[in-house]
């Protein structure tokens, strides 16, 4: 049986920048045994030598021309802003690196 | 007593590693067709692409792929038969998908290297600096940060994102660690990043300017004891953004981890960053847990193989190296060294060699653009580049001084006249009615008029005071309004005198 | 007039017996009816559907020559971005967005003259198989109100059962087309992948997603299909081929001499016993119009679910990254002075259902470092081993055959609680995903034990769509032919509208 602890699942919501309740953080952690079970079936077969599919359809090197098409107007661009000033998107202090 | 820079790197050996990122000149961005003009007004260079918006799909530029086998090739790396793009999760606000499409283990170029020679106590030395990898991803947008202090991002009250850069292509190339370099690394870095931009330069795939931030290095520095085998703790400096930083940088980054581990101390692994204003590094801000980018292939972009043919066809495209072609101008044109630095300098060598190439003496060439064309640009503070005057008018110049049409004095005001647009050298001497007086009898008539109205100093002269003719010759100068051949003046003028 | 085939409608509309507007007040009228108790739609745009009505309408009356479906009202799944049109995929986080964009889907069925008359609900972010994951409640199976009309599609597939619309757009990552036609009696396919343009669907997993179409018929669906495949230069996945003749083989429908595979591992143990009974009828069928049946065996789809869930997870905690709060939708927490980072993630919590934040921690899981190969990877390599045992299977048959989905319609609330159990009504239609071809779900009758319909399974190899059309339309003409008429016309009365 697969589990993770409470503490993974603070973990990997932190990676993924969700706010999670102590509830919610359990809640996970308990039902994420089953899952992980069920997921964990794709070791059971050998694989070795196997080659991994990331792309279902054989297609390679699609690429555009180098040629400039008409952007959004900065009207349509932030039209969808939760706050904006001086034609940009206003978002709260950012705390990461410079 | 912390130790000067002597001697730490007489007790330690310094191990580099460089990271350059340079911007592509493409016309449109990676994964969009959004312009790329730099300075455009915020947010008016974007599309549902490159703002992330929902359903929003990434197609790659042909051009970014081309541009970056060129380097791969110019920096003597493999290029991959096959190639993927990946994706680097990480959230920050001016990256709007909250991954960054790059490449991971599989990029296109790999295994080269670059050569860069500096000035050592013991003469001209060689470094090879190994390359890892160049691959391709996509540029961040900007933030302006508003409130608190300083317009700096800590203790700002909000930040203002323009995604304009969002999504411009950029290539990373990672060097291998470069050990070996000693008391040298500082320079070795500069050189290797000047090389790099350069080499970028010559390929016209980038404007590689630091100060725009279309070429951008981080510098992974650590220190080892002499007789050490196992490397040391690196820190890794960001925001360096001029080929002089870079060397200020990697020397600061040595004395302060000297100074760490004199005092017993550890180093931290940790990001760095530059300031321009002290030379010294600041801690960036400690993350709260270790990044895991949990890279994979994105399933939106297709692998990129590109053709041998094709790489070969590109491979020919190739300009010469810089630092060879350096090497073969400066023997070529036999120019002294001081001289030759003076025109790496001043970014004059196409134009010189331009010149030569139409025929133009070098030594004259050189001393047309470093001079006077120089001198304009600088007055009218532009680029040589920017101003009106080409290799092709200067080569014309310097054939109409030779053949004694013009003489230097004139040709200075050709010069003038072809920078002010008024056509070729020809053209302005014509229209100027610019010619060198020649006729003895004209220069005669000046030179009897000039000693009858100064006979005291022409007096001077027929004494034997030679000296004195210096003011007799400007005199018959500015009688003949420059035109006036001035060695030709003094021969007419000191036999007049009986000299 | 609602009742009839889209295909009956556009005689009618060719025919100048009804107009566009008519048609489209008509539908917008039934869903006034009906919709309260069906809850197929998020969004009516009924300003919108009218203008495009009558703008078809007067390209009819001024002889202009108009596509097959034009002025046929449609629903779309609200996953589709349509510029001005509130897009939501479904969830919280996006409430009150409207695209400045339309996807290529919206494009085409705009330019064939196809009237949207809204967006349709679905699971949040095409995560759920049931419409219950919704963030706006869930919708209802037409058949009976009490029970799911499965999902994601489930408000597309409900619309289309409950007269609504003649045609629906749905996307299929794990069965969302096939598994929702099959619970509601109607046909839904998903068409090979890359042969409908992602560009502006909104993904959940970028490698499995694919737009499709519902209608009543086979013939409706192909007309559906013809109009929204083809290449798109906006999708770097999008396959550059013409698009098959679906239409064409809807109108053949003739299965002399086709082999037709039942997989081995697709039935028996934990299929329902009344879809198993109207699944082996339909071979029967089949059989007794000239078909011949095989069996295959395909041995690695007993690890489809596991590695589809952990494929899509992985995909969607990256593509879902995007939903930060920073340049679109909702924004929570922004207040005393809260970071960025902790807005982004009181958003996520706030804006993300259960299900969605689920998938993402798991993705999140698969992709870390340590974890990659042991999961991530792995899934991919047994999707190699799906895609070989479909090529094996495809050199025995020239379609496949399954019963789409292990049970009928099941209680809303009944498996809610329980992921596992929700995630298994997806084994059958999964493989089809993970392999990147196409299928179809169409009517098999009605279960014995519960009256509610059944759904069978054809499936294709990439880029042979009509396959599915061609065997579809003979099936669904034996089975009218043996009920008097298609199984949607059986369906219970709905008590707004009187059939």
């Amino acid at each position: 049986m697969s589990t993770l602890s409470r503490d993974e699942v603070a973990k990997l919501a932190g990676l993924a920048r969700i706010e999670m309740t102590e509830a919610e953080l359990v809640e996970i952690a308990s039902q994420f045994g089953t899952i992980l079970d069920a997921v964990a079936r794709v070791q059971e077969l050998n694989l070795d030598g196997v080659k991994a599919t990331s792309h279902p359809q054989p297609l390679e090197n699609i690429a555009r021309p180098d040629v400039v098409q008409p952007s959004l107007t900065p009207e349509e661009a932030l039209s969808g802003a939760p706050a904006q000033e001086e034609q940009r998107f206003r978002v709260p202090q950012i705390l990461g690196e410079e | 007593m912390a130790l000067n820079y002597e001697e730490v790197v007489a007790k330690y050996n310094p191990v580099l590693g460089l990271e350059v990122h340079v911007e592509l000149n493409t016309e449109s961005k990676m994964f969009c067709s959004c312009a790329t003009t730099f300075g455009a007004e915020p947010n008016t260079q974007t599309c549902p692409v490159c703002l992330a918006l929902p359903g929003a799909l990434p197609v790659v530029n042909e051009k970014a792929i081309e541009s970056t086998i060129k380097i791969g090739l110019a920096l003597n790396c493999k290029i991959a038969p096959y190639s993927r793009f990946a994706r680097k999760n990480y959230f920050y606000p001016d990256m709007p998908k909250n991954f960054q499409i790059s490449q991971y283990d599989e990029p296109i170029c790999f295994d080269g290297y670059v050569d860069v020679e500096i000035e050592t106590e013991e003469g001209p030395k060689q470094f090879r600096i190994e390359v890892e990898r160049v691959h391709m991803e996509e540029d961040t947008g900007k933030s302006l940060h508003v409130g608190g202090a300083t317009g700096r991002i800590h203790g700002a009250d909000y930040s203002l994102l323009d995604y304009n850069r969002a999504g411009i292509p950029l290539v990373e190339i990672v060097t291998k660690i470069v050990p070996g370099t000693g008391k040298y690394a500082p320079e070795v870095a500069k050189a290797y990043v000047a090389e790099l931009r350069d080499i970028l330069r010559g390929l016209g795939v980038s404007d590689v300017k630091m100060e725009q931030g279309s070429l951008r290095c981080d510098a992974n520095v650590s220190l080892m004891l002499k007789d050490a085998t196992e490397l040391g703790t690196r820190s890794e400096t960001k925001n360096v953004n001029s080929l002089r930083s870079v060397e200020r940088a990697i020397r600061g980054e040595m004395l302060r981890h000297a100074e760490i581990l004199e005092t017993g101390g550890k180093v931290k692994q940790e990001t760095r960053h530059f300031q321009e204003d002290t030379g010294l590094t600041r801690s960036g801000r400690s993350k709260e847990q270790a990044e895991d980018y949990r890279y994979f292939p994105d399933p939106d972009l297709v692998p990129v193989t590109p053709a041998a043919d094709w790489i070969e066809s590109l491979r020919a495209t190739l300009p010469e190296r810089p630092s060879i072609r350096r090497k073969r101008l400066k023997e070529q044109w036999a120019v002294p060294d001081k001289e030759f630095e003076a025109m790496v300098n001043a970014d004059v060598l196409d134009i010189v060699e331009a010149t030569v190439l139409l025929g133009a003496d070098s030594t004259k060439a050189r001393t047309w653009w470093l001079g006077e064309v120089s001198r304009i640009a600088n007055d009218q503070g532009v680029a040589i580049a920017d101003l009106a005057i080409t290799p092709a008018h200067v080569a014309e110049l310097i054939s109409l001084v030779a053949s004694g049409e013009l003489t230097d004095k004139l040709a200075r005001q050709v010069v003038e006249g072809v920078v002010a647009g008024e056509g070729t050298p020809s053209e302005v001497v014509a229209k100027r009615g610019i010619k060198v007086v020649n006729d003895d009898g004209a220069l005669m008539a000046a030179i009897e008029k000039v000693c009858a109205a100064q006979a005291d100093t022409a007096e001077k002269v027929r004494g034997g005071h030679l000296p004195a003719a210096g003011a007799l010759i400007g005199a018959v100068m500015k009688e003949t309004a420059g035109q006036a051949d001035a060695a030709k003046v003094r021969e007419l003028l000191l036999k007049y005198l009986g000299q | 007039m609602i009742f009839k085939t889209a295909a009956e409608m556009a005689a009618s509309l060719a025919a100048k017996e009804v107009s566009s507007v008519e048609l489209t007040q008509a539908h917008l009228d039934r869903i006034s009816d009906v919709d309260g108790d069906v809850k197929a739609f998020l969004h009516v745009d009924k300003e919108g559907a009218l203008a495009q009505a009558a703008a078809v309408d007067a390209d009819r009356a001024a002889g202009k020559k108009v596509s097959p479906l034009a002025g046929i009202p449609l629903a779309l799944k609200d996953v589709l971005a349509q510029k001005g049109i509130p897009t939501t995929a479904g969830s919280k986080i996006l409430q009150g967005w409207k695209p400045p964009y339309d996807s290529t889907v919206v494009s085409k069925l705009k330019s064939a003259g196809v009237v949207i008359l809204g967006k349709t609900n679905m699971d949040e972010f095409a995560m759920g198989s049931s419409t219950e994951n919704s963030g706006y409640g869930p919708t209802f199976n037409p058949w009976d109100l009490t029970r799911t009309p499965g999902g994601s599609s489930g408000g597309s597939s409900a619309a289309v059962a409950a007269f609504e619309a003649p045609l629906a757009i749905g996307s299929d990552t794990g069965g969302s087309i096939r598994q929702p036609a099959a619970l509601t009696g109607i046909v839904g396919v998903r068409p090979t992948y890359g042969a409908v343009s992602r560009y502006g669907l909104i993904a959940y997993s970028s490698s499995l997603d694919q737009a499709g179409p519902f209608g009543r018929t086979v013939l409706d669906t192909a007309m559906l299909h013809e109009i929204i495949a083809g290449h798109d230069a906006h999708d770097a996945t999008s396959i550059n081929a013409p698009v098959p003749a679906v239409v064409a083989a809807a109108k053949s429908g003739d299965v002399k001499g086709m082999k037709v595979g039942v997989i081995k591992q697709l039935q028996g143990e934990g299929y329902q016993k009344g879809v198993q009974t109207r699944f082996t009828e339909s071979l029967d069928l089949l059989a007794s119009l000239g078909a011949e049946i095989v069996e295959v065996d395909c041995p690695s789809f007993e690890y489809a679910l596991a590695a589809y869930y952990l494929i899509a997870p992985s995909e969607c905690s990256s593509n879902l990254a995007r939903f930060d709060a920073m340049r679109y939708g909702l924004r929570t927490g922004d207040e005393n002075g809260a970071s960025a980072e902790a807005v982004m993630a009181a958003t996520r919590d706030a804006g993300f259902g259960r299900e969605v934040k689920r998938r993402i921690i798991l993705g999140t899981y698969a992709l870390s470092s340590g974890y990659y190969d042991a999961y991530y990877g792995s899934a991919q390599k047994i999707r190699t081993l799906i895609i070989q045992d479909y090529a094996k299977a495809f050199a025995q048959a020239d379609v496949l055959v399954s019963p789409t989905a292990p049970t009928t319609a099941y209680k809303i609330g009944e498996k809610v609680d329980d992921p596992m159990a929700m995630y298994l009504g997806d084994v059958a239609t999964i493989p089809v995903n993970l392999a990147g071809i196409c299928g179809m779900s169409l009517p098999a009758g009605l279960a014995d034990e519960d009256n509610l319909p059944v759904g069978f399974q054809i499936m294709a190899p990439a880029m042979q769509d009509q396959r599915l059309y061609q065997a579809g339309a003979a099936l669904e003409a034996g089975l009218a032919s043996k009920w008097g008429g298609t199984l949607i016309t059986k369906a219970p009365a709905l008590k707004g509208g009187a059939k």
